[in-house]
């Protein structure tokens, strides 16, 4: 008979001997070469740490091959990070540059450590999501291939850089706070199927669903009413009436870029991501427009931010309008706010440029 | 055409970067679902629209969660992936592993599903992508019997994450990884049997670097931080300036609160403790000459979620500081305060920060029991419609 709630494998177990022995004493850390950590303990033990860019997205093989790495290397250990790298963890010095040898020989991409364009945080997509409006992993495949060298760290760029991927409005992943976000959006609003509605949707939870109140009741077909212009496609009431509501729209669904959002608290503090490129049609397998609109940004923020100067910082500094001329972006209609958090983002003072 | 044809997908296992194509092809060489997975991704590649189903709820017993329905669209084109359902994991604190637990992990999941996997979903569990209703009570049973456990899904406490904390960082404030170890233990039946309206997550980060971006994403966070002063190493200092380090730009300017002072003439680096806002900058820049403080515990920030329903949210101070040193008593009693005033008045699909945010601060605060701070508003009421309660007025 199987157990239940008894939780995930106790951390304490999973520690190599030298995290464990030092767990709390770390007192400083370098970056010896691009991808690299060297973490000094007040005891004065040292641990390497060699960080791998990853798929996400990965095979049993896959696993077993990074198992049998860390079993020669790091004795048996490996980490991920919150950014989906994968950390060979490596308490012997010796073992470091064998471990990096042979990473470089089985072509697996050390990188993403400080000052460096990281992996992307994304959503499933396509691949196993119900409600994506793209594909998550398509977009971060295409997008990464041109951002390998601030990876690796063979380009530098004058702060961290990361990037994140969502499927849907929904934002998962941080979306709403990455300097550069990539979002899919729908832009033409439920189609109303009265049968499936009436049979197997709660009408007051369909119309209650609505952030605007765009719903309405059609009582004589048990069904539901969209207003057009009080609907702005958030996905919510197809979510509680799947039956009755789709939203899928090849022609007209695709993505928007944001820009500027963060979650340290380092100088300015967290921020919102905020709208750049309101849409660009889906193009898989690659999506070149989507991939050439973000080596833009990229290359514009390079060659303008100072030395430590994270995108909205960048941005704050030389202010709005001048981030559209730079990156020759158009400033439209839909770059202005008119939701919950509208008003707070009208400018009051007159400081303008021009 | 041949559907076992993949052109779309074959253009996204060029350029250098590590190509996810790949690893499902390499899946699907030993495993038909995998294989019936990437013809339909093909499919969506080529119509430029998802194929998977709304709804449709899987489980397995003594669990009202953990396992998430997906079914096909197109079951007759793909009876591989007719049923495809994803397994939530929890993920052990820290993502860190021995291979000997990665390698078991594999093996069940091989046996039972796709062999294909998120390390790690977005929530911070490993994600395993796909397996058939039939083997879900197998699989999670083996899964079981190898030391995993399931995560969260729906209406319930999700599955808790943090940074590497005291496991291999040096600005780590709290001990982030015993914090998700403890609050994942105490709270297995809030994890895994959903009692509430939506979704409610927890984050920990040893530092407000936020690694764990738990303001963002998480409607408690836990923010590790010091509240004595961060300590100058002026030797340090000193080797960094003479090397060319340009701290004057770098650090001193840069600082928020202008609460660090460089003199030119003795280059020595001075703060004035009480106008620090513990924000990391010169941690960052000087981690060698600047250390956090040795008084150390958590901001709590409360309210934190992505756009659905009513707009993106990062987390508001609800406790400037607070201890937070084994068992976690404190934080844990107000935890469940929040959490039953939110199963009280939240509505349907409603996050706390929605409700917080419909029903007022001040009345949240009340209810919880925490008085108002000046550290939790960027600056107090500007209208004057402030509501009385009666015992204030005659």
């Amino acid at each position: 008979m199987a157990k239940n709630d008894f939780g995930p494998p106790d951390f304490r177990e999973m520690l190599p001997p030298v995290i464990k022995k030092n767990y709390g004493k770390w007192v400083s850390h370098d970056i010896p070469r691009p991808g690299v950590l060297k973490h000094t303990s007040s005891t004065g033990d040292v641990i390497h740490s060699v960080r791998v860019a990853s798929p996400r997205l990965v095979s049993s093989d896959w696993i077993r091959d990074i198992s049998d790495i860390a079993d020669k290397f790091c004795e048996g250990f490996v980490r991920f990070t919150t950014r989906n790298n994968l950390e060979f963890l490596v308490s012997d010095e010796k073992k470091l540059q064998p471990l990096i040898d042979e990473l470089d020989k089985k072509d697996y991409m050390i990188g993403g450590v400080g000052l460096s364009i990281s992996n992307v945080v994304h959503t499933q997509g396509w691949i196993h999501c119900k409600s994506a409006v793209t594909d998550a992993s398509g977009i971060t495949k295409a997008v990464m291939d041109d951002m390998v060298d601030y990876f690796t760290g063979k380009k530098s760029v004058p702060a961290r850089l990361r990037i994140a991927v969502a499927c849907c409005v929904n934002m998962c992943g941080a979306c709403h706070c990455s300097d550069i976000a990539i979002v899919g959006i729908h832009r033409t609003i439920p189609r109303i199927n009265d049968e499936g509605l009436a049979r197997a949707c709660e009408l007051p939870n369909v119309i209650a669903s609505c952030p605007t109140g765009a719903i309405r009741p059609r009582p004589k077909d048990k069904s539901v009413d969209i207003i057009a212009e009080k609907c702005m496609m958030c996905g919510n009431c197809v979510v509680v009436c799947p039956a009755g509501l789709q939203i899928m729209d090849p022609e007209n669904d695709g993505v928007s870029i944001w820009v500027g959002g963060k979650v340290s608290n380092a100088k300015g503090g967290p921020a919102f991501s905020r709208l750049a490129i309101p849409y660009i049609k889906n193009e898989p397998p690659r999506w070149d427009t989507v991939t050439a609109a973000v080596n833009n940004l990229v290359e514009v923020w390079i060659a303008n931010a100072r030395p430590g100067e994270r995108y909205g910082e960048w941005i704050t500094r030389i202010g709005w309008e001048k981030f559209f001329k730079m990156t020759n972006l158009p400033f439209t209609d839909k770059h202005v706010d008119d939701f919950t958090h509208a008003t707070t983002t009208f400018r009051s003072t007159i400081q303008c440029k021009f | 055409m041949d559907d076992a044809k993949t052109p779309l997908l074959d253009e996204l296992e060029k350029g250098d970067w590590p190509s996810f194509v790949t690893e499902i092809k390499r899946a699907a060489k030993k495993n038909k679902s995998a294989q019936g997975l990437l013809e339909q991704l093909e499919t969506s590649y080529r119509e430029k629209i998802g194929h998977w189903k709304h709804g449709g709820i899987v489980g397995v017993k003594g669990y009202g969660g953990g396992v998430v329905g997906r079914y096909s669209d197109l079951p007759d084109k793909y009876p591989d992936v007719k049923e495809f359902h994803t397994v939530r994991v929890c993920q052990p604190a820290g993502f860190f592993y021995t291979t000997k637990k990665l390698r078991q992990l594999a093996d069940v999941w091989d046996k039972y599903g796709s062999g294909l996997y998120n390390m790690h979903g977005s929530t911070g569990d490993i994600i395993l992508l796909g397996t058939t209703t039939a083997n879900l009570q197998p699989c999670v049973d083996e899964l079981s019997e190898v030391g995993f456990d399931l995560g969260g899904s729906g209406g319930c406490l999700r599955s808790l994450a943090c940074c590497v904390g005291q496991a291999r960082c040096e600005k780590a404030c709290i001990d982030s990884m015993d914090i998700i170890r403890d609050l994942t233990q105490k709270y297995q039946a809030e994890i895994h049997r959903p009692a509430w309206a939506y979704k409610f997550k927890i984050k920990v980060s040893g530092c407000p670097n936020d690694c764990a971006a738990a303001s963002a994403r998480s409607d408690l966070a836990v923010i590790g931080v010091w509240r004595d002063s961060i300590r100058i190493d002026n030797k340090e200092v000193r080797k960094m300036v003479d090397g060319g380090y340009d701290i004057i730009n770098r650090v001193v300017r840069k600082c928020p609160s202008e609460a660090l002072n460089y003199d030119l003439v003795k280059k020595e680096l001075t703060v004035s403790a009480e106008d620090c806002v513990h924000c990391m900058n010169c941690v960052n820049m000087m981690p060698d000459a600047i250390a956090i403080g040795r008084e150390r515990g958590a901001t709590l920030l409360i309210g934190g979620k992505a756009t659905v329903v009513k707009g993106s949210m990062i987390g508001w101070i609800l406790v400037p500081f607070i201890k937070m040193e084994a068992p976690y008593t404190e934080f844990k009693e107000l935890f469940e305060k929040i959490t039953e005033w939110w199963a009280e008045n939240g509505k349907n699909r409603e996050r706390i920060g929605e409700l917080i945010d419909r029903l007022g601060y001040a009345n949240f605060l009340d209810a919880i029991g925490l008085k108002p701070l000046p550290q939790m508003v960027r600056a107090p009421r500007s209208n004057p419609y402030i509501f009385w309660k009666k015992e204030e007025v005659n």
